[in-house]
């Protein structure tokens, strides 16, 4: 399939590229950027002239549900809500059921990634067996059946011993670790940030610290065992400043940020709202900040989505009985655009880091329009504008905190090895 | 913040009694004046009015209590409305049923009225939500967030003993980390206006941000009672000794208990209470809670007269198509 | 109409009527009630010239009204009051107007819950007529007619004047 996109803004920040050009597809691979390639015929042509072409996204974290929980979503539902945001990569972690610990998990997810054929997804595998936090899992084999990395999801390793041996053996695998680091005594099943918020609503509160230690605590064992560590979800202005001084240290320290955390804080919760029951939890506009100038200053170079969709009555209960997450996958870019609409970051900023930056951390090489590279692209038109609701959502997961917001800029092809995966003209 | 939308009609009415913040000085006002009124039902022949006959009240009491519960049930009774009592353990909701079912069976066997007691805090809240819109919700506590009928008959025996508001320093000392019944007397303190409103507690059990509700914070017991002219004394469960927050009850009343030589420190005429039921000899001694300045029992009867004046409050509403008249 | 109305001269009447009504009964030393607030007013003038020997007693029927479910709990809030028990007392109760009649239904309601009196005399200043349910006053200041739409209106508690409103007048 040959297909030319025309006349579109070509924005690949990986190769300080910004410019009006063509790009031209063939064998699910780029063949051509500006210049047309000798006896090049197009099959289609896509006219992109008022839109933003970008290398497909690659969302750092995002939960399909698959295996296990599908009365919550499906690989079917969640890669059309992937795709519809211009996303074709997902790393998805391994709190699947069952967990991904051991190869056959993984080549369950490899196959149904086939079948469904809208996006890449590249699981990570457990880091303790059945994440248990006690017993170190089978990294090299799960490496070896495809895993990119390696995390223990949000199940805490509160044994510091434990946490050092799984650091070591990660490392002689050449494993990166994603790391969600809370503290779950001082985290003492709370459910909201520790503030002027919880006090008021009543609400069993998580203090900063169960982030800032754990993340102290992982920092220095890394130090010793030499594993590179990324951060997942980092929620704290004070968390940022620590990986911050970590970095310029030198450790192989990186980190990412949560799209809602980025745009959300506790007062979201408001009346008890329990799509902004999330885990990390909404801090205080002062951390929000901090998260903006850590995406600034280069500390966090990676956003994801968090995606977790979640069926009605996961969160259809008081607020700390509710399930935390939420469903955000197909609103990732547009919210990202509005940050840079904001002028909180800028617009490129925003580009690198759900396209090259997240896929440097994960070690593949997506992210870019480069000349031999994997076809995958989207082109966003920033006319059209959509309102969130709930009925609208692509995504089997209705837990949208970002419900009533008009948000600019929607994508309306999304390429995968050169295919068409989704096309807004197609869509009912 | 909470609950003020969703606790009135859109006439401004009283539809749900939720929290006792978010509502304005003057229906709280109309909330005392109106249990004024009820008060004197009880030393009739006839201890009832009429006034809820024929409408079903169900107590859900997610959390087991024998005495709020008694209250409510004394006060429907008075009002002639019937009682439902219901005692759902929460292990029985996970066993399946979840709460909007067991909400929905009950507005099938045609209640008007729910009162929730919940462990959670926003429980009733969420209730308020999820109910038909002719149901009305009171809630008898949610978690660690609100207490209001406790907090409206504590200013409704504030008032009687000492009429304005406005010249009063109210200390409330003890957990208030825990403690709903806190938050609610500080919304509604402030709220009815009254000169300071003091928490007295250790540093483990404050919360976060406490000032943000308006508050003064001491830690020191005998500097937070100086010229107080109302001293409400908190609960303290024994479990606050196992959580590493407190070391032992002994220390906790050497610290924080209220004894007559600590009660001394406040105004001569001040006025001890205590939403019950007291721990003699951990938060406050035997002699202050038989003493002259204690009007603890006073609170327990006048909880009834409160508590009608949000059922009869709430219940008669008008239809919402009729709107106000006269 | 209003200036046509003298009611210091009605409560006069009233007063005597009330007394003579008494005495052709047999009633001692009768209780009198006044129902809140216009029934009280009158009730106070004639507790007065009557020169009764029992305090008044006040009725706020709020809590017996038939419209509770529509209209809601009236917000002026003022409790009932009443200084003797009713148990084999002779009541005389007063009202400002008499029109449906389901106050005095209220009010009868109310004072039994207090106790079972031996009699109730109903005296009223003004029966406009356009009862809805079978009750009648006992003593009657004046009856006046009025059409749908006009009301009638006692004011006070100083001076104490009658408004009339609606259409006509």
């Amino acid at each position: 399939m040959r297909i030319s996109i025309k006349e579109g803004r070509l924005l690949d920040p990986a190769n300080k590229l910004d410019a009006k050009q063509d790009l031209f597809i063939a064998d699910g691979k780029i063949v051509g950027i500006k210049k047309k390639p000798d006896g090049f015929e197009s099959d289609i042509q896509i006219d992109a002239k008022d839109s933003i072409v970008l290398p497909g996204l690659v969302d750092l974290c995002a939960r399909l549900r698959e295996p296990g929980f599908k009365h919550k979503g499906t690989f079917q539902s969640e890669s059309l809500a992937a795709s519809s945001s211009g996303i074709t990569s997902i790393c998805c972690p391994p709190d699947t059921n069952p967990i991904i610990d051991s190869p056959a998990v993984v080549e369950f997810i490899n196959q149904r990634s086939r079948e469904t054929g809208r996006i890449n997804i590249y699981p990570l595998g457990a880091l303790t067996r059945g994440l248990n936090s006690e017993h170190l899992a089978e990294m090299y084999l799960l490496k070896q059946a495809g895993c990119i990395g390696v995390s223990n999801a949000l199940q805490p390793i509160d044994n510091a011993e434990i946490l050092r041996r799984t650091f070591e053996y990660a490392h002689s695998c050449d494993l990166t670790i994603y790391l969600y680091a809370e503290d779950s005594s001082l985290k003492n099943n709370g459910v909201a940030h520790e503030g002027a918020i919880t006090t008021r609503l009543g609400l069993p509160a998580i203090p900063e610290s169960a982030e800032t230690v754990a993340i102290t605590r992982a920092l220095l064992l890394a130090e010793q065992t030499n594993v590179r560590l990324h951060f997942c979800r980092v929620s704290s202005a004070r968390g940022v400043k620590l990986i911050k001084d970590a970095q310029a240290q030198g450790l192989p320290v990186t980190a990412d940020a949560a799209i809602c955390n980025l745009h959300l804080t506790e007062m979201d919760i408001a009346d008890y709202n329990s799509d902004c029951h999330l885990q990390p939890p909404l801090r205080s506009e002062r951390d929000r900040a901090g998260l903006i100038a850590g995406i600034n200053d280069g500390t966090i170079s990676a956003v994801c989505s968090d995606h977790q969709p979640h069926d009605v009555d996961a969160k259809a209960a008081p607020f700390s009985l509710t399930e935390p997450g939420a469903s955000t996958i197909e609103h990732l870019l547009p919210l990202m655009s509005h940050l840079a609409n904001r002028k909180e970051i800028k617009f490129t900023e925003a580009i690198s880091l759900l396209t090259y930056q997240p896929a440097n951390i994960l070690g593949i090489d997506k992210g870019t329009l480069g000349i031999g590279k994997d076809a995958d692209v989207c082109i966003l038109d920033p006319n059209l504008h959509q309102s969130v609701h709930k009925k609208n959502l692509l995504s089997a997961g209705k837990n949208s905190p970002f419900q009533g917001w008009e948000l600019q800029g929607l994508v309306s092809h999304t390429l995968l090895n050169g295919k068409i995966v989704f096309d807004r003209n197609e869509l009912k | 913040m909470t609950g003020n939308i969703i606790q009135l009609d859109k006439n401004g009415n009283l539809k749900h009694f939720l929290s006792t913040e978010g509502l304005s000085q003057s229906l709280l006002l109309s909330i005392l004046d109106h249990a004024e009124s009820f008060a004197s039902v009880g030393e009739r022949h006839v201890k009832k009015v009429p006034l809820l006959r024929g409408k079903t009240i169900a107590n859900l009491f997610f959390e087991p209590s024998t005495r709020t519960r008694t209250t409510f049930e004394l006060a429907a009774k008075r009002l002639s409305a019937d009682i439902l009592n219901l005692n759902i353990s929460t292990s029985a909701t996970s066993k399946g049923e979840t709460l909007s079912d067991t909400l929905h069976t009950l507005e099938a066997m045609h209640c008007d009225m729910f009162v929730v007691r919940h462990a959670n805090s926003g429980a009733a809240h969420y209730i308020a939500t999820q109910v038909a819109p002719h149901i009305s919700v009171i809630n008898a506590g949610d978690g660690s967030h609100a207490h209001p009928t406790q907090a409206m008959l504590d200013m409704f025996t504030i008032r009687r003993h000492k009429q304005d508001f406005s010249k009063l320093k109210v200390a409330i000392v003890g957990d208030i980390l825990h403690s709903r019944v806190a938050r609610s007397e500080i919304h509604a303190l402030n709220t009815l206006g009254v000169l300071e409103t003091r928490i007295v507690a250790p540093h483990t059990l404050i919360p976060a941000g406490v000032e943000d509700l308006g508050v003064h914070v001491y830690h020191d017991m005998d500097k937070g009672l100086e010229d107080v002219d109302v001293v409400m004394m908190l609960r303290l469960q024994k479990e606050r000794m196992r959580g590493a927050l407190l070391p032992s009850e002994q220390e906790y009343f050497q610290r924080y208990g209220l004894t007559s030589e600590r009660l001394a420190k406040a105004r001569s005429d001040a006025i001890v209470m205590h939403p019950g039921p007291i721990n003699r000899g951990v938060e406050i001694d035997s002699s202050v809670a038989d003493g002259e300045h204690s009007v603890i029992l006073q609170q327990v009867s006048h909880g009834i007269a409160v508590r009608m004046a949000v059922m009869a409050m709430t219940m008669g509403r008008h239809s919402d198509d009729i709107g106000k008249s006269k | 109409m209003s200036d046509t109305i003298n009611i210091d001269q009605l409560l006069n009447e009233l007063s005597e009527a009330t007394q003579t009504y008494c005495k052709a009964n047999a009633y001692d030393n009768p209780l009198m009630i006044g129902i809140k607030s216009g029934g009280a007013w009158v009730a106070k003038r004639l507790h007065e010239s009557l020169k009764l020997k029992e305090p008044l007693g006040k009725l706020n029927i709020a809590f017996y009204r038939d419209d509770f479910s529509t209209l809601g709990l009236h917000p002026e809030v003022s409790p009932s009051n009443l200084p003797a028990a009713v148990d084999n007392r002779h009541i005389i109760l007063v009202d400002d107007v008499l029109y449906t009649g389901r106050t005095i239904r209220a009010a009868m309601n109310e004072i039994f819950d207090y106790g079972r009196p031996a009699s109730i005399t109903l005296v009223v200043m003004i029966d406009r007529c356009g009862r809805e349910l079978p009750i009648q006053a006992d003593i009657i200041g004046k009856t006046i007619t009025l059409k749908e739409g006009e009301h009638v209106k006692l004011l006070g508690p100083e001076p104490l004047t009658l408004s009339f409103s609606g259409t006509g007048n």
